[in-house]
């Protein structure tokens, strides 16, 4: 278990080695998520269409550790982006990661960037 | 800089941390924590919770980062082994030294355990830590397995019924010994006891008073418990809470002055006999008292931080030991002094052994304040009679009319909370009074009730308050010419009835148009499923449409299980299917290795299906004839049939035609919540219609219709609406009941809570959908045959067009399956692995 979340280490735009291209826009729901995979991670993607932005993190919810969270519905809790969980409805920022209902864990966030319509994801690996 | 010390992590020396954080000279010192245990403090009020729902983070008091993020060392797993109080030193296990500017003793309590020969044994366990829980659980399961299964709770108080609890629900028989004539006997009286007593034996626990335990008995393991009377009880299993001990043992050595029976002696500034040691919780012995309630352990904390810091707060001189029991499954409380009887007391009491209640009040002669009281049964009074003890406010007129009710035919005779002081500590855990919640709704801090839990943490404790919190939240709001209204979430300030009306009469087609012109900011996962709720029922369109707002199993047309693939439950109208069909559902489940079992609504469940399955397997299904069972949505379920007059030698109507029927008309229905319905063709009442929102059962002369019913957590009977129908007048009024309650009821809310606070009740009901005192009865109609007339199946929708199906896919940029799942096999089917 502990294994499968040490895969999930948060990257920052500045540390990307590696922008992985993960497939058209137009492959991604609005205001939406769906699942890539990138290696052995699973990464959720999300289509913020509302705020015109791109969102990624680990697919695997820290809660009861399932390949869930880009199932999840997206929106926002005081502005900040996040997701809720699809199974008991644990919600996140998709900025930072942190759990916003004030639980310990937290979940890993990558950087995204559009270009020709299509979607990279920023790894260090 | 100065240099805190902290012994001990538990409840109180992390309340410690967390007041000290927030003083803004918090940088003047340096905070070190040392704890015992392997984890940081957690609750421990609610550890029992462990054996439900919650996991061991879940109870922590803060995350680990917490420590960090404040700048605090924690060591956990590290206990202390020697205080020095001339070189200001302390030791650990270890043989490492710290010293300290301060030091704070919060080593808490152990359980105590009485001198019994035998309580080494194998079996036998106390109830404080999560290591204590997670190893009777695990005996608990071994010896079950070797057919063994009898539990006692050594002590029944507070905490011992607890543990009985605890063990009942790990499946034990479970026996209370305690060795006084009364259960709780520090919060009780006779009668209180004898009344709690018949309660819990009604839940299957076994009480046995005046037990006096002289030995453990057994080879190794514990085999039964002998008893000073020659009697005894064969047990597998003993949890012992015979109370606490304090952990004054470091101090002892230290030669800081203890208490003859145990606790570091303090003063009201939480100051030990040593310079600059102060000691708090349970640990610390004050007013010639051990309290063991976590609320005087806070205002310990409080008052060191505050003495350390430069403060001059001091203890107040009376602690107040006012309890309620959770989880046993009634309610007891007391307050203040339970038991006081003297000249100047008169002792009010009420007794209705019937239904099982009991209050008692002690009031001062002149009827003037409220001294203290018990609680059994019934302790819904507790916060209002607590807040009139702890404020020594004055009382009504007749102060047994405080636990008789009024019976002038007046509204309550206590006061609502807006009548108590300022001064009134609404919330005791976290020292909360009256006044800063309305304070700070008043300067505007604080605009809503989170707001408030926010800033305050009132009724993050043990949640007793809450009731009283939203109320003050409420009325101050108001008094303040604010409207307080149950809005959706922070993004729409509408309630469902409001945006139902705003969507339909500005014609709204999608849900970003009406977040638009209605509401603010992105939407979360409240507003978004309910929106999509209200767009299916006002233009019944499938969830199909708009695919991101839908709550994700409507997204995905299938019930999310817990290893994060789905089950299939196609719909068998009124539970008829014929044997080809069958054989159908039969080879899918086989093809498809899915996990199949009849659920209670009389279908079929097919569990285990992964995402990208979904629309092959409904693409079978479909081709045999089936359709969707919406058993994902908030929409009509099933509607249940008994067999009825075609076979049944009773049956007065075709009662499987007509749940047929139904089931037909209302299919894919969405609603505020589910819908269940059900038909019985005799008063026998083999499908149960009386526990649906809707059932019928065919009488002399027709159908008489129920509405309302509810299984779930809260079971209600279904209420007579109307007699003798006819199949055609039977419907009419389910369309104008199911149009009416789908346009007017709070979101997520079944039929039966509808109806309690439905302004008029059922008499109300009747005269809107017999009488039609609303003028409305038409337009309820045509609008549900308007939807009846749009019915589609979803699935069929979604297999046909290429554009939807991308959505059932786990990887948008390859085919592969999750590979994060695993099953185990029971009973010859797949199961999904156990959640750790
Ligand atoms: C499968 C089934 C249990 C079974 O194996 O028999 C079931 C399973 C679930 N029920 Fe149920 N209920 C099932 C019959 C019932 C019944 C019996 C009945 O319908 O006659 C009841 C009591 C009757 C009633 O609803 O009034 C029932 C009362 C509930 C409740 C409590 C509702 C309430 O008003 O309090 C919930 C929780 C909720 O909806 O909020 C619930 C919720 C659930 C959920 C959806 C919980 C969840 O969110 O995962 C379960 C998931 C089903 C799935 O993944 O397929 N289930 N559930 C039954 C499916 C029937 C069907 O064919 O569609
Ligand atoms: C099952 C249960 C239910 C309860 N229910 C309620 C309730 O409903 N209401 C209520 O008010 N109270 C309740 N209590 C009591 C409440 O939990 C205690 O009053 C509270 O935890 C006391 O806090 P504390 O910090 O003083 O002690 P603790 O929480 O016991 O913390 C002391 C900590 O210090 C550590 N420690 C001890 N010695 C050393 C050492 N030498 N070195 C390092 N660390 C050390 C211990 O391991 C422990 O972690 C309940 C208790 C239990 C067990
Ligand atoms: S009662 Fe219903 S919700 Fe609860 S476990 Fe059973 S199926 Fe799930
Ligand atoms: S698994 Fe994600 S919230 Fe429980």
């Amino acid at each position: 278990m502990e294994q499968l979340l040490q895969q999930y280490q948060s990257v920052t735009q500045n540390k990307v080695m590696h922008w992985f291209n993960a497939g058209n826009i137009n492959d991604f729901p609005e205001n939406g998520g769906a699942c890539v995979k990138y290696k052995s991670k699973q990464i959720a993607v999300y289509n913020f269409t509302r705020k015109s932005a791109w969102y990624a993190c680990q697919n695997l919810c820290p809660h009861k550790m399932e390949m869930v969270l880009s199932r999840g519905m997206i929106g926002d809790a005081s502005g900040i982006p996040k997701v809720a969980c699809p199974l008991h409805k644990k919600t996140f920022s998709l900025e930072n990661g942190e759990n916003l209902n004030g639980e310990d864990y937290k979940i890993a966030t990558y950087p995204v960037k559009i270009e020709n319509e299509n979607v990279y994801i920023g790894f260090t690996d | 800089m100065k240099k805190i010390i902290v012994i001990g992590n538990g409840m109180v020396g992390y309340k410690f941390c967390e007041k000290l954080v927030s003083k803004p000279n918090r940088n003047d010192y340096e905070i070190e924590v040392f704890g015992e245990e392997p984890r940081p403090a957690y609750d421990r009020v609610h550890l029992s919770e462990y054996f439900g729902e919650k996991s061991a983070e879940e109870l922590l008091m803060a995350p680990a980062n917490w420590y960090q993020e404040n700048n605090i060392k924690l060591h956990t797993s590290s206990l202390i082994s020697k205080i020095d109080t001339q070189k200001k030193e302390i030791t650990t296990y270890r043989n490492e030294t710290y010293t300290y500017n301060y030091l704070v003793i919060a080593t808490g309590s152990s359980p105590f355990i009485p001198p019994i020969k035998g309580s080494e044994k194998a079996g036998v366990f106390v109830y404080r830590t999560l290591e204590d829980l997670d190893a009777m659980k695990s005996y608990a399961s071994k010896i079950k397995k070797e057919g063994k299964a009898k539990a006692a709770i050594l002590g029944g108080g507070l905490l011992g019924l607890e543990a009985a609890n605890a063990a009942k629900e790990l499946g034990m028989e479970t026996h209370v010994v305690e060795f006084a004539p009364r259960l709780m006997p520090r919060q009780l009286d006779l009668p209180a006891s004898n009344l709690l007593k018949s309660k819990i034996e009604s839940m299957d626990i076994k009480v046995h008073l005046e037990k006096a335990t002289s030995e453990i008995v057994g080879n190794g393991a514990i085999e039964a418990m002998q008893f000073n009377d020659d009697t005894n009880l064969k047990v597998d299993m003993l949890i012992i809470s015979a109370g606490i001990r304090p952990r004054d043992e470091l101090a002892r050595e230290a030669g800081i002055k203890v208490g003859e029976r145990g606790g570091i002696w303090v003063n009201n500034q939480m100051k030990t006999s040593a310079e600059d040691v102060y000691a708090i919780g349970e640990v610390a012995l004050y007013n010639n008292g051990i309290y063991g309630l976590v609320a005087p352990g806070y205002d310990m904390a409080h008052v060191a931080v505050e003495q350390i810091t430069g403060g001059d707060v001091t203890m107040v001189s009376s602690i107040d030991m006012s309890t309620q029991l959770k989880l046993i499954g009634t309610e007891v409380a007391s307050f203040g002094d339970p038991f006081i009887e003297n000249d100047d007391v008169s002792v009010i009491a009420f007794e209705n052994k019937h239904k099982g209640i009991y209050k008692r009040i002690n009031v001062t002669k002149d009827g003037k304040k409220l001294l203290g009281g018990i609680l059994v049964g019934d302790a819904s009074d507790y916060n209002t009679l607590f807040q009139l003890y702890i404020n020594e406010m004055k009382l009504p007129e007749n102060p047994e009319d405080l636990i008789l009710g009024a019976r002038g035919g007046e509204s309550s005779s206590v006061g609502s909370v807006m009548d108590f002081p300022d001064s009134a500590q609404i919330c005791s855990c976290e020292s909360v009074t009256k006044g800063s919640i309305c304070g700070m709704i008043k300067d505007e801090t604080c605009t809503s009730l989170s707001d408030v839990v926010k800033s305050t943490k009132a009724t993050t404790g043990c949640g007793g308050c809450k009731p009283m919190v939203v109320d003050l939240v409420n009325e101050t709001l108001k008094s303040l010419g604010k409207e307080v209204k149950e809005t959706i979430c922070e993004h729409f300030h509408y309630n469902r009835q409001e945006l139902y009306d705003l969507i339909k009469i500005n014609k709204v087609q999608t849900y970003d148009e009406a977040l638009n012109l209605f509401g603010k900011g992105d939407g979360c996962e409240t507003c978004k499923p309910l929106l999509a709720s209200l767009f299916a029922s006002i233009y019944m369109e499938t969830a199909n449409k708009q695919v991101t707002i839908q709550d994700s199993n409507d997204r995905f047309l299938a019930n999310i299980q817990r290893n994060g693939t789905y089950s299939i439950v196609p719909r068998v109208p009124g539970g008829e299917i014929s044997p080809e069909k069958l054989m159908v559902l039969g080879k899918v489940a086989q093809k498809y290795d899915l996990y199949t079992k009849i659920t209670g609504g009389q279908r079929i469940d097919l569990f285990g299906a992964e995402l990208h399955q979904l629309p092959l397997i409904w693409k079978e299904l479909i081709d045999a004839g089936f359709e969707s069972g919406h058993a994902y949505g908030k929409s009509l379920r099933t509607v249940k049939s008994c067999v009825g007059s075609t076979w049944c030698r009773y049956g007065m109507h075709e009662s499987v035609s007509f749940a047929i029927e139904i089931e037909n008309r209302y299919r894919g229905l969405r609603s505020p919540h589910k819908l269940k319905g059900g038909v019985s063709g005799c008063i026998r009442e083999c499908a149960e219609a009386r526990g649906k929102d809707f059932g019928l059962i065919a009488v002399e002369g027709g159908w008489n219709l129920y509405v309302c019913g509810n299984g779930g957590a809260t079971p209600k009977h279904a209420i007579l609406l109307a007699e003798q129908l006819d199949d055609e007048t039977c419907i009419k009024y389910l369309d104008r009941f199911l149009m009416f309650y789908i346009r007017t009821a709070a979101p997520l809310t079944r039929t039966a809570p509808w109806l309690e606070k439905l302004d008029g009740g059922i008499e109300y009901l009747k005269k809107v959908v017999i009488e039609d005192s609303l003028g409305i009865a038409e337009d309820l109609e045509k609008e549900m045959q308007g939807l009846v007339d749009k019915y589609e199946c979803e699935w069929k929708q979604a297999i046909e067009d290429p554009e939807m199906m991308k959505r059932f896919k786990h990887f948008v940029n390859t085919d592969d399956s999750d590979d994060n799942i695993e099953y185990v096999s029971l009973r010859d089917q797949k199961m999904p692995k156990a959640w750790v």
